[in-house]
Order: structure tokens, then C-alpha cells, then sequence
């Protein structure tokens, strides 16, 4: 059955909606001052959408007229006594005046001049959701319901939890920012640092939740890396002179131009010195260097994620395993690991080392490792010391390595993988 | 998901170099569409005097240098956008269309990089 002119229009609203969605909470929020509010109030207007465009179809400005119809319902909402009575004053001031004109707010926002109203707003979404008064997860949740656009649903099976979880933490989240009495701003001077490496770090998390994702998963999952992407976009749009912002988006893009060839077909993992490369995505690859050149010119020294993009980028450049440039990679691990002295970081260098200066170098790396608590169930350690071992034709250490890595890697294509190179290892 | 938007406008193509006030209207739209991060690649080509057509036909190949004025809805231009839905990038297009003028844009969903 054809789809029906009510069906196009009810699509054209849910695309509208992921279109509009942030930038029309955001604008809320500034007026509000609270995003859960904000929230619903979008909510409101989009239901108003829901019922009113099928028979009028979708307005010029969808945006403007979901702004205004919000703006009406917060109205309503004052009217009805269903805010707590500091919100209702703080909203009738807002709505009278219909403009931003509480005197140092228009003070500082004459001084800083330049930004537009909309990248303010949006970006003091960003930094409100990725507060670090709230837990991870819950600004994970949060960041992906009001800038993403996402609904409970899709972001419970996105993190294979449940929709009463997912329903449950933003709820305590946004409790929690108004008891908080967090401004809807963004930060500055001393606070900026700390701030902004959150909302970095709930990007990255999403990525690699999304890049965790197996064929088998819900669509959802690898969704995610897609969402992650676009958000580190759109905070390089709004933010321009932070480098880490180009370095993770750096580091997203160039990741992501891999995922095509991650997997073998049987499903299996395949390491990066043995991808297809004509599988990488030349157009993310592309993106990925380009961002990168903006961290470098963004002027400060690099900082973690640009260096983890420069690691990434070495390989990128490479049109084959062989042309690797690994003393390179060498010596950007040596700098990652004074900024961010990790066992994992630590482990990447000797696996790096081993690749330019001969397996015994690396191994006497991962040797100085294996006591590291951090460690100690991570099964990467142990095959990689084993390959060392392996290439060093001490065989029957390879084997038990192999072994112990297979026990403890919860990935079965892995283990099976890493059993066969046991198995090779016997005489 | 990514689809590739071929725009041909319904106007014949002309020497005329667009207005101040066309690019300026392109200008920002192509800005919301970086700025909403959906926006990976968009390019407008050069009239068809300077393109040709390469053909391969009956294991023969033939090379046909611009113009094409006898080419109705010529190709004026491609954008590659990277969105939740089909419906998404249609109301994108849309919104391009409204700024570029009528004609058609042939939205196609391409192959993506595979989950996991």
C-alpha cells in the first residue's frame, strides 16, 4: 500500500525533529534555564507539530515555528501553576522582556561579542549535559537524548540496557543539575579546561561503544560512532580554536575509515598491519588528516587526543603495512605516555617498538608490564608478548602466552584465533 | 547513513555567474550543514563546456566533449550527507532545492562502512 500523505508528513516531522530538535532545546534552555524543562517544552511542540502539519504540511521555517509554539506552551504551562514558583518567575521575566536583558548577561554577552546566539546556546547545551556533577552514564544519556535527538528506546538498545534504566537516569540527571543549580553557560577561564575534556570524553565514549558494536548487534550500536562523529563535528564548528576538539575528531574520522575492513569474512577480527586497505574509506581518511591539520594550527603543543590521532594518521598514510613509518609511531607513544603514563599506553609502545627496532626490544617492554595490576586480565598483554616470543623462536613460552590470552579474551572469534596460533607453536 | 544528492536544476545552464545574493543564500545554508555536522562533501561543477562523456558501449569506448545544450536537467552539482534516516536528507534537500532553484536532486543511499 502506497504510503499515505499523512505517512510523508509524519516522516518529514520525525526528520525535522532530528534536525531541529538540539538548537530548538538549547534556545529553550537559555530562556528557562533548565534543560529538563527545555526538554519538555520541545516535546510539546512537537506534538503540536504532530497533530497540526499533516493538515497544513510542513511550515517554511519548521524551526521558528516549533520555537514559537514552545514559547506558547511555556506560557500555558505558567498558566496552569505547573512549574515550581521560582521557575515561574524566572520564565514570566524571560517572556515579558521576550529578549535576553539581564544586565551582566547582556554585559557579557556585548564583551564576547562575536558568537552568535545559537552556537552560544548550542554549545552551552553540550557543556550543561556533559556536566561532571552528573555520572557518565548519565551525561552520556543525556548528551545523546537533547543533542542527539535520541529517543529512551533507541538509546537503551543502543547500550543494551533497559528503557525504565535509560528512562530512569535521565530523569535523576536533570534532577540533578537543577539541585545543582548549574548555569546554562559556557565556561570559561579556569573551569573551561576540566569542562571541556568532559564533554570530550562523553563523546569518545559513545564513539567506542558504537565501535565496539559486532555484526550481530542492533543497528543502534554502530549508529552510535555516526552520532559521536557528528557531535565532534559540530563542536569543531562551535569551538574552533580548542585543538583536543580537531585531535578527537581527528582520531573519530580515522578510526571510523577503518571499520570496513576490521572484520574478515567469517566474522573474525583483523588486526590493522593485515587489513585490506583498499577498505578504507578514503573520503573519512581524508576528513580525519584534515582535522588533524586543524589541531596542529590550533597552535598549543599536542595534547592526548591529537597525539593518539598522529599515531592514527602514521598508519593512515602508509599504503601498505611495509611503508609503515614506526619510529615515528615510536616516538609519538613516547610523548602520549608522559602525558597520559597508562600500562596500556605503555603496551602500545612496546607492541610499536617491536615493529621499528626488532621483536627483543619491544618484549623487553611488555616484560617490565607484566606486574601491572591494570593488566593483569587483559588478554592483548599476553598475545602480544607471545607474538614477540613467537618471532623470537621461543616457542614453548609463545604457546603458553598464546593460552593464557585465549582464556582471557571474551571475544570467541578472538579465541579461536589465538588458540590456532597455539597451536601453531607446537613443533 | 550516507546518501549522495545529484542536483539538476530545470533552468538550461547558462554563462551567467550566479548573484551576490545566490551565493550569499548557498553560502549560509551550506554553513547550517556543516555547523549541524551532517554536511561531508558538496561541490558545484563548472558548465559542461568544460566536462565531457566517456561511453563504453559494445566494448567500444567514445569521448564526447562539452557542451551538452541539447541536455535537459544537466548535472550542476553533487552534496554528500551523513544523517539518521532517508527522510532526513530529503528534508535537507529541500531546504537546498529552496535555495538553489527548481529542478530535481536524485538522492541515493550509498554503501557504508558495515557494523563492527
Amino acid at each position: 500500500m502506497p504510503p499515505t500523505a499523512d505517512d510523508e508528513t509524519r516522516r518529514a516531522i520525525h526528520a525535522v525533529w532530528s534536525i531541529e530538535s538540539a538548537r530548538l532545546i538549547a534556545g529553550l534552555a537559555r530562556l528557562v534555564r533548565d534543560v529538563g524543562i527545555a526538554e519538555e517544552l520541545a516535546q510539546d511542540a512537537l506534538v503540536a507539530a504532530l497533530e497540526q502539519w499533516p493538515a497544513g504540511g510542513v511550515p517554511d521555517n519548521p524551526g521558528a515555528w516549533l520555537m514559537a509554539t514552545a514559547k506558547h506552551h511555556a506560557v500555558n504551562y505558567l498558566r496552569r501553576g505547573t512549574l515550581l514558583a521560582r521557575k515561574h518567575q524566572e520564565l514570566g521575566r524571560a517572556l515579558e522582556a521576550d529578549h535576553e536583558s539581564e544586565g551582566s548577561e547582556t554585559v557579557e554577552r556585548i564583551i564576547d561579542g562575536l558568537e552568535d546566539d545559537v552556537g552560544d546556546d548550542l554549545l552551552s547545551l553540550i557543556f550543561v549535559a556533559c556536566h561532571p556533577v552528573l555520572s557518565r552514564e548519565a551525561r552520556v544519556a543525556l548528551t545523546l537524548r537533547l543533542l542527539g535527538g535520541l529517543g529512551t528506546d533507541e538509546i537503551a538498545r543502543a547500550f543494551l540496557v533497559g528503557e525504565p534504566t535509560i528512562a530512569q537516569r535521565m530523569v535523576r540527571a536533570k534532577r540533578t543539575l537543577s539541585e545543582a543549580r548549574v548555569p546554562f553557560q559556557v565556561p570559561r577561564g579556569a573551569d573551561r579546561v576540566p569542562r571541556l575534556s568532559s564533554v570530550l570524553e562523553v563523546i569518545y565514549l559513545i564513539f567506542n561503544e558504537g565501535y565496539a558494536a559486532s555484526a550481530g548487534d542492533d543497528h543502534m550500536r554502530p549508529a552510535l560512532c555516526e552520532e559521536a562523529l557528528r557531535l565532534g563535528r559540530i563542536l569543531a564548528g562551535l569551538a574552533p580554536d580548542e585543538p583536543e576538539v580537531h585531535g578527537l575528531v581527528a582520531l573519530m574520522e580515522l578510526h571510523a575509515s577503518r571499520a570496513g575492513a576490521r572484520t574478515g569474512r567469517s566474522g573474525e577480527p583483523v588486526l590493522l598491519p593485515d587489513q585490506d586497505r583498499s577498505r578504507w574509506d578514503q573520503i573519512l581518511l581524508r576528513r580525519g588528516l584534515a582535522a588533524l591539520e586543524a589541531a596542529r594550527a590550533s597552535g598549543a603543543g599536542p595534547g592526548p587526543y591529537q597525539l593518539q590521532a598522529e599515531i592514527s594518521a602514521c598508519h593512515a598514510r602508509a599504503l601498505s603495512a611495509g611503508e609503515t613509518d614506526w619510529a615515528h609511531i615510536v616516538a609519538l607513544y613516547e610523548e602520549l605516555a608522559r602525558l597520559i603514563p597508562s600500562p596500556i599506553v605503555h603496551l602500545n609502545r612496546a607492541v610499536a617498538t617491536a615493529m621499528a627496532d626488532g621483536p627483543a626490544a619491544g618484549l623487553a617492554i611488555i616484560d617490565s608490564l607484566r606486574a601491572e595490576p591494570a593488566l593483569r586480565d587483559y588478554h592483548l598483554l599476553p598475545a602480544a608478548r607471545a607474538d614477540l616470543l613467537a618471532k623470537l623462536g621461543r616457542l614453548d613460552e609463545a604457546r603458553a602466552e598464546f593460552q593464557r590470552a585465549a582464556a582471557l579474551t571474551q571475544n570467541a572469534r578472538q579465541r579461536e584465533q589465538l588458540l590456532a596460533r597455539a597451536s601453531a607453536c607446537a613443533g | 547513513m550516507r546518501f549522495l544528492c545529484i542536483y539538476r536544476p530545470s533552468k538550461p545552464e547558462s554563462d551567467a555567474p550566479p548573484t551576490q545574493q545566490e551565493m550569499e543564500s548557498m553560502g549560509k545554508l551550506i554553513g547550517e550543514m556543516h555547523k549541524a555536522g551532517v554536511l561531508l562533501a558538496a561541490e558545484g561543477c563548472l558548465p559542461s563546456s568544460k566536462g565531457s562523456r566517456v561511453r563504453l558501449d559494445g566494448g567500444k569506448f567514445s569521448v564526447t566533449d562539452g557542451p551538452f545544450p541539447e541536455t535537459k536537467e544537466l548535472i550542476a552539482g553533487f552534496a554528500l550527507l551523513q544523517v539518521k534516516s532517508k527522510p532526513e536528507a530529503i528534508e535537507w534537500i529541500k531546504r537546498f532545492l529552496t535555495v538553489a532553484g527548481e529542478g530535481e536532486s536524485e538522492v541515493r543511499l550509498l554503501h557504508d562502512m558495515p557494523a563492527g
